[in-house]
C-alpha cells in the first residue's frame, strides 16, 4: 500500500490546481449570482483532457484510474464546485454507464465524442415522484416498431439544456416495478425533446439544472441501453461510480473553505494577535484538516475498486460519499465560523462553499440511501 | 526548424523564503518552470506549430535532479526532448558558470532559434540567456514582445524604457521572452502522459566537454538574508474629507517628498 | 594600479538619462574612496558634447565613441566598441544603469570580457579589503544577497533611482579622449528597423520620482483617469498591478510587480492595490509607500508608510484638490 500520488498525477494536479486558480476563479462570484453556466470553461476542461479520464484510448478517453479522476473533480471543485459537478455528471453519468452497459456500436458512436468533451452527457433518472425510490418512475416508453417512444418529465437534471447526450430512465411494465424501467441514450434535437424550467438553487449555482420534457420522443431501438428491463441495474450501478465524483467534489468543497479560513486566520487580528493564535481556532482548524484527508483515503479507497470495476464500489463509493459530503458540510461551516461576519457576507468564499456543500449530501442519493446502501452491504450475508 | 528552449526551474513566486546555514532553503518549498521561461516555451510550441512537420524542440536546464520536473512538464507542454545539464560541480555556479555549462551542451545540438525567458524570478539576474548567445557567438535580442520569422530572418519588437522597438536579426539568434509575448498553455492530460516516454538526457560536465575548473564562478554570494522588514506605518481611518487632506499634510511635512 | 571606476554613460538623443547621472554622483564617492579615478564613458552618435556635463558630476576622464552606427543601441555594436575600450583601459569596476539598454548589455559584455556581472544592484559600498559589494534584491524582494568578486573588471547595473544625484559642479573639467569605434562585422546582424516612443508627457516608470499605480479596486479601465489626474498634478507615472493589466484595463508595459517592471521611486502611491507578493516584489525598495484600499485587512498596508483605509474613489479627487493646494 503506497499513499503517495504518482509523477504523472502531480503533473495532473498542478495543471488542474493552476488551471482552476487561473482560468476558472475569476468571475466566479459573478457566476454564482446571475446563475450562468460557464460553457467556455466546460470547452476548456474538454480541452486539457479532464472529461473522459477513465475510459480506454480506443474511445477518446485517457485510460487513466479513478484516483486521477478524483483528483480532477477535486481540484476543479476546491475552487468551483459548479464546475466540478459539471464535469462528474458528465463523466460518471453518462459517459460511464454506455461504457458499462454499452453495446459495441453504442460504445463507438456515443463514447468518443463524449470522451473527449466535443460533446456534453447527462443523466436523466430523478423525476418529480421518483427520488431515491425509482420505482416511482412514470416516464414511459413504448416499443413501436424499431423505435421507443417515450413520455414523461425528468426533474433535477445536471448538465441538462447544455448537454448533447442524455442518458434517460423510463417505465415499459408497471407491473414489473423495477425490473420494468429501461435505459436509453437520447439526442438533443431529437423531436419531442424539449427542456421546462432551470432550477434557482442555493448553491452550486452556475450549474446547470434543468427539467427534461419528452412529448412522444422517438428513439431508434438501437439507443437502447443495457437491455429491457435492466434500467434500474444500470442506474444503480452508474450511481456506484458516480457517488466517487460527488465524494471527489464533497472533498474539493471542504479543501476549498477549509483552504480559504486557513489563510484568514492568518490575516485576521483580534485581541492583537492573528486569531489562528487561539487555541479555540487552531483545534477547529486541525479538525478541519483530519476530517478532509480521511474524506479523501476514503474516496481513494472507493477509487482502488472502481478502477477494477469491482462490485465493492458500491460499498465504498456509498461509504466515501456520505463521509465527505458531511465532512464537506462540516468544514465548510466552520470555515464560515472561522470568517465571523465576513464569513457569512458575498465578499469572501466561505459561504458559496457553505451552500454549495449542502447539495453533496443530497444527490446522487441522499446521505439516509448512502447509509442503507452500507447496512444492506454488511448484513447481506 | 530546430528550436532550444532554455529553462530555469525557479520557487514558485508565493514561496516562502526560509534562510538556514547561510542559503535559502529549498524545503518545502513549491517549484515551478520560471515563469518567463514559460513565455518562452509558449512561443517555441506555437512556431513548431507554424512550421509543422519536421520541427522539432528541444528544451535544456542546468540544475540538480530536481528539475527533472521542470523539464517533464515542458515536454508535456508540448516540447519534445530535452537535456539536464547536472554536476556537482555546478553546485553555487554563477551566469558565468551557468552559461558555460549550458552553451557546450547546446554544442551537439541543432537550432535554428532559441528561446528564454527575459530573467528568473529566483536571483533575477537576468543573465544567463544572453551570456549563452554569446559563447555561442550568435546575436540576441531581450525582452521581445512580438515574434516573426521567414526561417531565415526573424523580426521582432523588443521593450525599451518608454516605447518598443522593431528589430530585424538573422537565425540562429537568441530571444528572450518578455510579459506579454503571448499567454502560454497550460499541458493537458494527453502532453503530460505522453511526457513520460519523451527522451530527457542527462549530462554530466564531462559529457558536455568541460572540466569543473572550466566553469569556476566568477562571483561569490558573501551573504544572504532576509530583508528588513519596513516599520509599521500610520494607517488613517474615517472620513475621506478628513483622512485625504491628512495624507497629503503627512506628505508635505513629515516625509516632505511633495 | 587600477585603472578607475568606469560608468557607461547611457543616453538618448545626446540627453543623458537620469540614472547616469545617479551612477556618476555615486561613482565619484566609490572612486573617491578607493583613491582611483572616475571615467564616463559615452557610446552614441553626435555626443560629444555630453563631455562637460559627465564633468560637472564628477568625471575625471571621459571616454567618446562617437559613431553613426551606434545611433541607437544595439546589443553587438555597443558590446564591440565597450569591450575594446574596457579590454584596453582595464578599469577595476564598471557600472551600468539597470535599464532596457544596461540589462541586455551587461550581460552580453560580461561574458565577452570572461567576467562576472551583478544585475539590478541597489548597493554598493567597499569592505574593509577595499573589495566592492553588491547588494542585490532576490526572489522577488523577500531576500537579499551581497555578492563581490576578485575578477578584474567587475560589471555590475545599477536600479534607477537608488542612488541620490549630486549638485553638478560646472567647473569641473575632465580628459576627453575618443575610443575606438570600431565594430566587427559579426556584431552588426542585428538591426533596428522602428523605434516607436510610448507618447506620454509624464515620466518613464522606472525613473520616476513618484508613482501613481492602480490596482483590481480600480474597478475598470475608465476609472485610471482619477489616477492620471493625480498623477500629472504631482507629477508622476502611472502604473498598474498585475491585476489591472491581466484584466486589460493598463498597458503591459505599465506593470509593476515580479513580472512586470521594479521600481523604487522615492513616493509609490497604491490604490486599490491588495498587495500581493509579487506586487511588493516590483515596489519594495520604494522610500515612501502609501496604500489606499477599504479592505483594512489588505497586504499593502503591512508595507504602506501612510495608508488611507477608505473608498480610492472618494479619496484619490480628495488628494488631487489638496495637492493642487500645496502648488
Amino acid at each position: 500500500m503506497d499513499f503517495q500520488y504518482t509523477d504523472e498525477q502531480l503533473m495532473i494536479k498542478d495543471m488542474v490546481r493552476k488551471f482552476a486558480e487561473e482560468q476558472v476563479a475569476p468571475g466566479i462570484e459573478e457566476r454564482d449570482e446571475k446563475e450562468e453556466f460557464p460553457v467556455d470553461l466546460w470547452n476548456a476542461c474538454a480541452e486539457l483532457g479532464l472529461v473522459g479520464i477513465t475510459f480506454p484510448e480506443e474511445y477518446g478517453g485517457l485510460g487513466q484510474d479513478y484516483v486521477t479522476y478524483s483528483l480532477v473533480v477535486e481540484e476543479l471543485s476546491r475552487v468551483d464546485p459548479s464546475l466540478g459537478v459539471t464535469v462528474s455528471a458528465h463523466a460518471s453519468l453518462c459517459a460511464n454507464p454506455i461504457y458499462m452497459f454499452g453495446t459495441d456500436e453504442q460504445k463507438k458512436k456515443f463514447l468518443p465524442p463524449l470522451a473527449t468533451g466535443q460533446k456534453m452527457g447527462a443523466f436523466g433518472l430523478t423525476e418529480a415522484m421518483a427520488g431515491s425510490d425509482a420505482s416511482g418512475t412514470r416516464t414511459t416508453a413504448v416499443k413501436e416498431g424499431n423505435e421507443y417512444v417515450i413520455n414523461g418529465s425528468k426533474v433535477f437534471i445536471t448538465n441538462g439544456y447544455y448537454a448533447d447526450t442524455y442518458v434517460i430512465t423510463a417505465q415499459m411494465d408497471k407491473e414489473k416495478g423495477n425490473k420494468g424501467i429501461a435505459a436509453f441514450i437520447l439526442e438533443k434535437d431529437t423531436p419531442g425533446f424539449t427542456f421546462g424550467k432551470k432550477e434557482k438553487k442555493m448553491g452550486i449555482r452556475s450549474s446547470a439544472t434543468y427539467e427534461l420534457v419528452f412529448e412522444n420522443v422517438r428513439i431508434p431501438e438501437e439507443n437502447l441501453l443495457g437491455g429491457e428491463g435492466n434500467g434500474f441495474k444500470v442506474a444503480l450501478q452508474t450511481l456506484d461510480y458516480g457517488r466517487i465524483g460527488i465524494a471527489s467534489q464533497a472533498v474539493g468543497i471542504a479543501q476549498g473553505a477549509y483552504e480559504a479560513a486557513l489563510k484568514y486566520s492568518k490575516e485576521r487580528e483580534q485581541f492583537g494577535q492573528p486569531i489562528s493564535n487561539f487555541q479555540i481556532t487552531q483545534f477547529k482548524l486541525a479538525d478541519m484538516a483530519m476530517q478532509i484527508e480521511a474524506a479523501r483515503l476514503l474516496v481513494y479507497e472507493a477509487c482502488s475498486y472502481a478502477s477494477k470495476y469491482d462490485r465493492a464500489t458500491n460499498y465504498y463509493a456509498a461509504m466515501a460519499k456520505v463521509f465527505a459530503s458531511e465532512t464537506a458540510n462540516k468544514v465548510a461551516t466552520q470555515a464560515v465560523q472561522i470568517f465571523g461576519g465576513y464569513g457569512y457576507t458575498r465578499e469572501y468564499p466561505a459561504e458559496r462553499f457553505m451552500r454549495d456543500a449542502k447539495i453533496t449530501e443530497i444527490y446522487e442519493g441522499t446521505s439516509e440511501v448512502q447509509r442503507m446502501v452500507i447496512a444492506a452491504n454488511i448484513l447481506k450475508d | 526548424m530546430n528550436i532550444v528552449v532554455l529553462l530555469k526551474q525557479t520557487f514558485d513566486t508565493e514561496a516562502k523564503i526560509v534562510i538556514s546555514g547561510g542559503k535559502v532553503d529549498p524545503t518545502g518549498v513549491t517549484l515551478v518552470i520560471n515563469p518567463y521561461d514559460e513565455f518562452a516555451i509558449e512561443e517555441a510550441l506555437t512556431l513548431k506549430e507554424a512550421q509543422g512537420e519536421g520541427s522539432e524542440i528541444t528544451v535544456v536546464t542546468a540544475g540538480g535532479d530536481v528539475a527533472e520536473q521542470a523539464l517533464r512538464t515542458a515536454l508535456a507542454m508540448g516540447c519534445d526532448k530535452s537535456i539536464l545539464v547536472s554536476d556537482e560541480a555546478l553546485d553555487g555556479a554563477d551566469e558565468w558558470a551557468a552559461a558555460e555549462a549550458v552553451a557546450a551542451a547546446l554544442k551537439d545540438v541543432e537550432y535554428d532559434i532559441i528561446f528564454a525567458g527575459r530573467i528568473a524570478v529566483d536571483d533575477a539576474s537576468g543573465q544567463v540567456a544572453v551570456r549563452v548567445a554569446e559563447a555561442l557567438g550568435i546575436p540576441s535580442v531581450s525582452s521581445i514582445l512580438k515574434f516573426e520569422t521567414d526561417g531565415t530572418v526573424a523580426t521582432v519588437t523588443r521593450e525599451i524604457d518608454g516605447g518598443n522597438e522593431i528589430i530585424e536579426v538573422p537565425l540562429p539568434a537568441m530571444l528572450t521572452a518578455q510579459k506579454g509575448l503571448n499567454e502560454p498553455r497550460l499541458p493537458n492530460m494527453m502532453g503530460i502522459m505522453k511526457a513520460k516516454s519523451k527522451p530527457l538526457e542527462k549530462k554530466d560536465l564531462a559529457a558536455v566537454g568541460k572540466a569543473a575548473g572550466d566553469v569556476a564562478a566568477k562571483f561569490v554570494i558573501d551573504s544572504v538574508s532576509l530583508p528588513t522588514p519596513r516599520e509599521a506605518g500610520t494607517i488613517l481611518k474615517g472620513e475621506a474629507a478628513e483622512t485625504a487632506p491628512e495624507l497629503v499634510r503627512l506628505l508635505h511635512e513629515e516625509a516632505k517628498v511633495i | 594600479m587600477a585603472n578607475g571606476i568606469w560608468i557607461i554613460i547611457e543616453q538618448k538623443d545626446a540627453v543623458m538619462k537620469k540614472v547616469s547621472f545617479e551612477m556618476l554622483s555615486e561613482g565619484r564617492k566609490i572612486a573617491d574612496q578607493a583613491g582611483e579615478p572616475l571615467t564616463a564613458v559615452i557610446v552614441g552618435s553626435g555626443i560629444a558634447g555630453l563631455a562637460d556635463e559627465a564633468a560637472s558630476y564628477g568625471a575625471d576622464k571621459v571616454i567618446i565613441i562617437d559613431d553613426e552606427k551606434l545611433k541607437d543601441y544595439t546589443t553587438g555594436a555597443y558590446t564591440s566598441v565597450l569591450n575594446q575600450a574596457i579590454s584596453s583601459g582595464e578599469p577595476s569596476a564598471v557600472l551600468i544603469g539597470n535599464t532596457a539598454i544596461g540589462k541586455d548589455l551587461a550581460p552580453r559584455l560580461a561574458q565577452r570580457l570572461g567576467v562576472g556581472a551583478a544585475t539590478d544592484v541597489v548597493e554598493v559600498a567597499y569592505d574593509a579589503d577595499k573589495l566592492l559589494k553588491f547588494t542585490r534584491s532576490v526572489y522577488g524582494g523577500k531576500a537579499v544577497t551581497v555578492t563581490s568578486t576578485e575578477v578584474r573588471p567587475v560589471l555590475a547595473t545599477v536600479r534607477p533611482n537608488t542612488f541620490a544625484v549630486s549638485e553638478p559642479d560646472t567647473s569641473r573639467k575632465a580628459e576627453t579622449v575618443n575610443g575606438s569605434a570600431d565594430i566587427d562585422p559579426a556584431d552588426l546582424k542585428a538591426v533596428v528597423k522602428e523605434i516607436v516612443m510610448a507618447t506620454s508627457t509624464r515620466p518613464e516608470l522606472i525613473e520616476a520620482e513618484i508613482i501613481v499605480s492602480g490596482g483590481r479596486g480600480m474597478k475598470g479601465p475608465e476609472n485610471f483617469a482619477i489616477l492620471e489626474e493625480l498623477a500629472d498634478v504631482i507629477g508622476a507615472a502611472v502604473g498598474a498591478s498585475r491585476a489591472a493589466v491581466d484584466a486589460g484595463w493598463r498597458e503591459e508595459m505599465y506593470q509593476v510587480g515580479q513580472t512586470g517592471k521594479t521600481v523604487s521611486p522615492t513616493l509609490y502611491i497604491a490604490a486599490g492595490i491588495s498587495g500581493a507578493i509579487q506586487h511588493l516584489a516590483g515596489m519594495g525598495t520604494s522610500k515612501y509607500i502609501v496604500a489606499i484600499n477599504k479592505d483594512p485587512e489588505a497586504n499593502i498596508f503591512t508595507l504602506a508608510d501612510y495608508g488611507i483605509v477608505g473608498d480610492l474613489f472618494e479619496v484619490v479627487p480628495l488628494l488631487t484638490e489638496e495637492f493642487k493646494k500645496l502648488q
